[in-house]
This record gives structure tokens, C-alpha cells and sequence, in this order.
């Protein structure tokens, strides 16, 4: 049973295209010329009660317009959407009492006030009674480890206390839909861990359905067994994550520190480099190569430290499409040849 | 139904006016900051010994301490917080919940109102300190009538400047409409010279635009001066349900064309 369906969904903007210098200022003033951007492409997919999604994709790609539409923020220009069987644009108050959207950049909760203040608020709009408020508060505030800070001024809150209380916020009406875009943007490796650890626990506890944007590795794959992927406002793969990282993957990043750098040409002997900075070099490493590549620069070079670490999201995108998957059609799953692209 | 509404309000307004006291100090200086009121009251008062305005110099001074209490009851900054939430997208956090944002910023005009109180009570006890044989005290019907009339001239005048920052959603300067509405404000409201010393003919057209209802019409009630009271509501009324159907259209096409910039 879907609990979202998206159905050939469609954002088109109107974009003021200006020519430059001072010319181009003095026609944009009397005339302005637009272009329609398409931000959203033709998108369909589904996704059933109580499935954690991650939704991938570079900078610009539509990620946070097709959740803006899936939240009712914004009116599609084409398709259709259904979450927990609303048309979100419609703003209905059953809708909005079930879902929720967390965005990483944006702060909902008000920032002289303590954000026990907000949180009030927030009771009284979506008519929690007082008892289960209290009750909902100490449950996620004993699961996000907020314990004291409620009472704190918000701006005197650390990042990543103050992202907690905003997750908090955002989930005390018990939505059965999240929309999180970027949730653990800009906080520490400890912070980001318990955060996730928190959309875990939640979803076990709640059942509830997530869907959820973020450029950390680590977040899609503690989360989420299945990813969309979207580049250039179309989707591009709807599938596990583990199939995706075998096809667009097989690589980890390899970094070294040397004493001396060789010349370049016998470094790349070891691998594909990726890009060198002083005495530090970064190399992708297919992972069944990893353990020997590893022996070798460890026996032949003099290396001052080592560290391997999956490579950023946009990376491993943007190595799907160096490879060139022109013909690839969104149905069919790529082929992927991993000698090729060597 | 009442219920959850008293209790949204109620929390809306203890949150807002918690936060109001956190500009104590600004809250002087935003109540001191409109007592343009009383430069004019010199000016006035002064012009008034010389020749005949129909009001006299008490009267005068007694009409520019009511607009300046006014004046503090329906200033109005909606335009220039909404315009913002739209350009940066922050509009987005309130559209998710189920309550409709414009009760965030009436609700946030109101709690200041209360914020301001004591300031208010503070210099209107200095002014009849310093200006003793202009005291007067309002009878008991005229404080009730003026408290629901500056009731209605605030909420007609959100409404109005409410209704243009709702352009926000198609240009990014929805608030230089208000910098240009103001200026006709300042001088048919009431605010820099009494409707009294108008023309006839003049006097008579303005009294059909909503302006004199939002400063003279309170004021002239709260001095005793003579006011047409039921058409100043009907006028008021009329003005209003033209503004909220502009509004509410504007709302919904605005929505459609919002882009939730940046969030």
C-alpha cells in the first residue's frame, strides 16, 4: 500500500534572463525576457507506509522542488501527487497534521525564545491535548538527548542542539510522512550520528514514512535501503542502494600522505587519481582492489598516513555520468562496465 | 471549534509578547519614535492663537496627544516581515502547519501592542505633567466606544497593508507600495493636521476613503469632538470586506506563483 505516488510530475519556472553589462541592465529594466526552467521532469514513483528513502541527487537536480511539491508548498506545473491519500497542494489541515518537512537550512523555531515557546505554539495549532504534549515532549527529548536545553533561548543553542530541537518541532504532532532535506547539514560526525540514529529509532517506533535529501554518505546508508536518484530534474534510478553502489560505486576514496612525492606518471600506477594537494594524493580504488593497493604503497612509497573513506555522493554521480550512459533509459538499469571506466 | 481557537490564540499571544519583552529597550525608543503627533501639536497650537481654525489651542493639543495615543495602537509592520519571509523562503516553515501564517503577525502586532502599554501610560502621564490645563478625563462610553473603534482601525489598517505585501509574491519590493500609501496616509488620516481645519469640500470627500478612520476618527472620539459615528463604521466596514476579498484572492493566486525560494 503506497502512502506517496508521484505520477509524471512537472516544475517549470519562469526565470528574468539578463545580458550583461550596463546595456543588458537598461533592456532588462524596460524589458524583461524570461525562460521557463524545467526544475522537475516528468517523475513518477511510489513508496509504501513505513519505507526510508533516500532521495539523491547533485546540487540543482530537483530534489528539494519535488519535496516542496510533496509537501503542498508548491503548485506542480504538470503530473500528479498523492501523499496519505491528499492532494498536497490543497493545504488541507488533515494533511498537514501528518506530515512533516525538516529542511537543515531553515529554522522554524523562534530564535529569541526559549524553544519550549515554539513548541507550545506548535500544541496548540495542531490541537495536541496537554498531557500527551508533555508526554511527546520528554519521550523525543529522552531520544535526541535534549535534556535541559528546552528552556535555553534558541540562539543559545549549539548547531546541533538547535537542529535537534528543530527535528523535535517538526515531529511533535506524530507525522506519519517526514520530508528531510539535508537534516544533518553542517553538524559535527557526533551529532550527525545521533540525529540518524534518532530517524531510525523513530521510523521503528512510529512506522512512519521517510524520504530524505542529504550529501552525506554516511546518512543514506545507515538509513536507507532504497534511493531515487535525480540529475537535471529527471529521475534516474529508483532502486536499492546497494545495487546502486555496485554499479556507480565500486570505488572507495583513497587518501595518502608521502614523505616525497613521486612524479606523477608512476602515482598513477596505483590507481586513479583523483587529485593532488602538497604532499597529499587522492586515488579511487576499486574495493576489491583496496587491500593490495594498499600493500603496494605501503612497501614502495614512504607514507605518512593512510585513510580510506567512501566518496561523497556527488562524486559517485558525477562518475556515472563521466562514464557517459547516453543511450541509458530510466527503466532499464544501466549496465554498468566497471573495467571501462578505469 | 472555540476551544482550539481561544487556545491557539493563546498561546500565540503569550509566545509573541515573551518575545516583545525582549526588546524592552527598542520598545521605548519605537514608542518615542512616533511622537511626530507632538511636534505638530507645537506647530498647531502656536498657528492656532493667531487665527481661526474652528479649534482651539486646547483643543488642539488635546486632539495631537489622542493621535499620538493612536498612532501607537495601529502601527503596522506586517509588509516589511512578510515581504522578507517570502524573499527568503521562510514563508515555507509556516505554510506547513496547519494554521493560516497570518495569525503569526496579527497575533505578533497585538502582543506588542500590550509590550507597549506601559511606555505609552508613561509618557501620557509626563505630557499632562509638563502641559497640566490639558488634562481631561474621557467619559466612561467614549473610552469604551474608542477602544473598540482603534480595535477596528488596527485590524482595517493590517488588513490593507497585509493585503499589499501579499504582492511579495511577484516582486521582490512589495513594501515601497506602503512607503507611497504611507505618505497619502500621513496626511489624510489626520495625522499631520485635524480633519476640522480641512476645506469643506475636501473634508468631505476624505471622510469616503478609509484613511481618517484609522487616526481622526478614534481620536476626535476620545476628545469629544463631533463625529459621524455611524457612518464612520459603515465606511470602515465597506473598506474592509473590499480589502479581504482583494486579500484572499491575492492569497491564493500568490500561492500558486510562490517558489519557496531558497528553503
Amino acid at each position: 500500500m503506497s502512502i506517496i505516488t508521484v505520477d509524471n510530475l512537472g516544475k517549470t519556472y519562469p526565470v528574468a534572463i539578463k545580458d550583461p553589462g550596463f546595456a543588458g541592465t537598461l533592456k532588462h529594466f524596460w524589458h524583461r525576457n524570461y525562460r521557463q526552467i524545467a526544475a522537475v521532469k516528468d517523475v513518477s514513483f511510489e513508496i509504501a507506509a513505513g519505507e526510508v528513502v533516500g532521495f539523491l541527487g547533485p546540487n540543482g537536480a530537483g530534489k528539494t522542488t519535488t519535496l516542496k511539491m510533496l509537501t503542498g508548498l508548491i503548485h506542480p506545473s504538470a503530473g500528479r501527487v498523492r501523499v496519505a491519500g491528499h492532494v498536497p497542494f490543497r493545504r488541507e489541515s488533515a494533511f498537514l497534521s501528518k506530515i512533516t518537512l525538516v529542511m537543515g537550512q531553515k529554522q522554524q523555531l523562534l530564535w529569541d525564545l526559549p524553544a519550549i515557546d515554539s513548541l507550545r505554539i506548535n500544541a496548540a495549532v495542531y490541537g495536541i491535548p496537554d498531557k500527551i504534549f508533555r508526554y511527546r515532549v520528554d519521550q523525543l527529548t529522552e531520544m535526541l538527548g535534549l535534556k535541559d536545553k528546552l528552556n535555553q533561548p534558541v540562539r543559545k543553542l549549539s548547531l546541533g542542539e538547535r537542529m535537534k530541537a528543530e527535528l523535535l518541532a517538526a515531529l511533535l504532532h506524530q507525522p506519519q510522512v517526514l520530508f528531510m532535506d539535508e537534516p544533518t547539514l553542517g553538524l559535527d560526525v557526533n551529532a550527525q550520528a545521533s540525529v540518524r540514529e534518532f530517524l531510525r529509532e523513530y521510523n521503528r517506533q512510529y512506522q512512519a514514512t521517510i524520504l530524505l535529501t542529504s550529501h552525506y554518505m554516511a546518512d543514506i546508508t545507515a538509513l536507507c535501503k532504497r534511493v531515487l536518484l535525480v540529475y537535471e530534474g529527471s529521475l534516474f534510478y529508483d532502486g536499492s542502494l546497494e545495487d546502486l553502489l555496485d554499479r556507480f560505486s565500486p570505488y572507495r576514496e583513497l587518501r595518502v600522505e608521502l614523505k616525497t612525492l613521486p612524479d606523477l606518471r608512476s602515482l598513477s600506477s596505483y590507481g586513479e587519481m583523483a587529485g593532488v594537494e602538497g604532499h597529499s594524493v587522492r586515488f579511487l580504488i576499486q574495493r576489491e582492489a583496496m587491500t593490495s593497493t594498499v600493500a603496494r604503497l605501503l612497501a614502495e612509497l614512504e607514507v605518512t598516513d593512510l585513510t580510506v573513506t567512501d566518496p561523497p555522493i556527488e562524486e559517485i554521480i558525477g562518475k556515472v555520468f563521466q562514464t557517459g550512459n547516453a543511450g541509458w533509459q530510466k527503466s532499464v538499469k544501466p549496465e554498468f562496465d566497471r573495467e571501462e571506466s578505469e | 471549534m472555540i476551544g482550539h481557537t481561544i487556545r491557539v490564540a493563546k498561546a500565540l499571544l503569550t509566545a509573541y509578547y515573551a518575545h516583545m519583552l525582549e526588546y524592552r529597550a527598542e520598545l521605548l525608543l519605537w514608542a518615542l519614535s512616533n511622537s511626530l503627533p507632538f511636534i505638530l501639536m507645537g506647530v498647531w497650537t502656536q498657528a492656532a492663537q493667531g487665527g481661526k481654525f474652528g479649534l482651539s489651542s486646547l483643543e488642539l493639543a488635546r486632539y495631537f496627544l489622542a493621535a499620538f495615543i493612536v498612532r501607537q495602537f495601529n502601527v503596522v509592520w506586517v509588509i516589511w516581515e512578510f515581504e522578507k519571509e517570502v524573499v527568503s523562503g521562510q514563508l515555507s516553515n509556516k505554510l506547513l502547519q496547519p494554521l493560516d501564517p497570518v495569525w503569526h503577525h496579527f497575533a505578533g502586532h497585538v502582543a506588542e501592542r500590550f509590550a507597549r502599554l506601559p511606555f505609552i501610560a508613561v509618557l501620557v502621564a509626563m505630557f499632562f505633567a509638563l502641559y497640566p490645563q490639558s488634562f481631561w478625563l474621557p467619559s466612561l462610553s467614549s473610552i469604551l466606544l474608542f477602544i473598540f473603534v482603534i480595535a477596528i482601525a488596527f485590524s482595517l489598517r493590517f488588513l490593507i497593508q497585509y493585503t499589499f505585501a501579499l504582492l511579495a509574491f511577484w516582486t521582490e519590493r512589495a513594501s515601497s507600495i506602503e512607503q507611497f500609501w504611507f505618505l497619502i496616509y500621513l496626511f489624510l488620516s489626520g495625522l499631520v493636521a485635524p480633519l476640522e481645519v480641512f476645506p469643506p469640500a475636501v473634508r468631505e470627500f476624505v471622510l469616503w476613503t478609509p484613511f481618517p478612520y484609522m487616526v481622526h476618527f478614534p481620536s476626535a472620539i476620545l476628545v469629544g469632538l463631533p463625529v459621524d459615528i455611524g457612518k464612520g463604521f459603515a465606511v470602515m466596514f465597506v473598506w474592509g470586506a473590499i480589502f479581504f476579498a482583494i486579500n484572499r484572492w491575492m492569497w491564493r493566486r500568490g500561492l500558486k506563483h510562490y517558489s519557496g525560494m531558497g528553503a
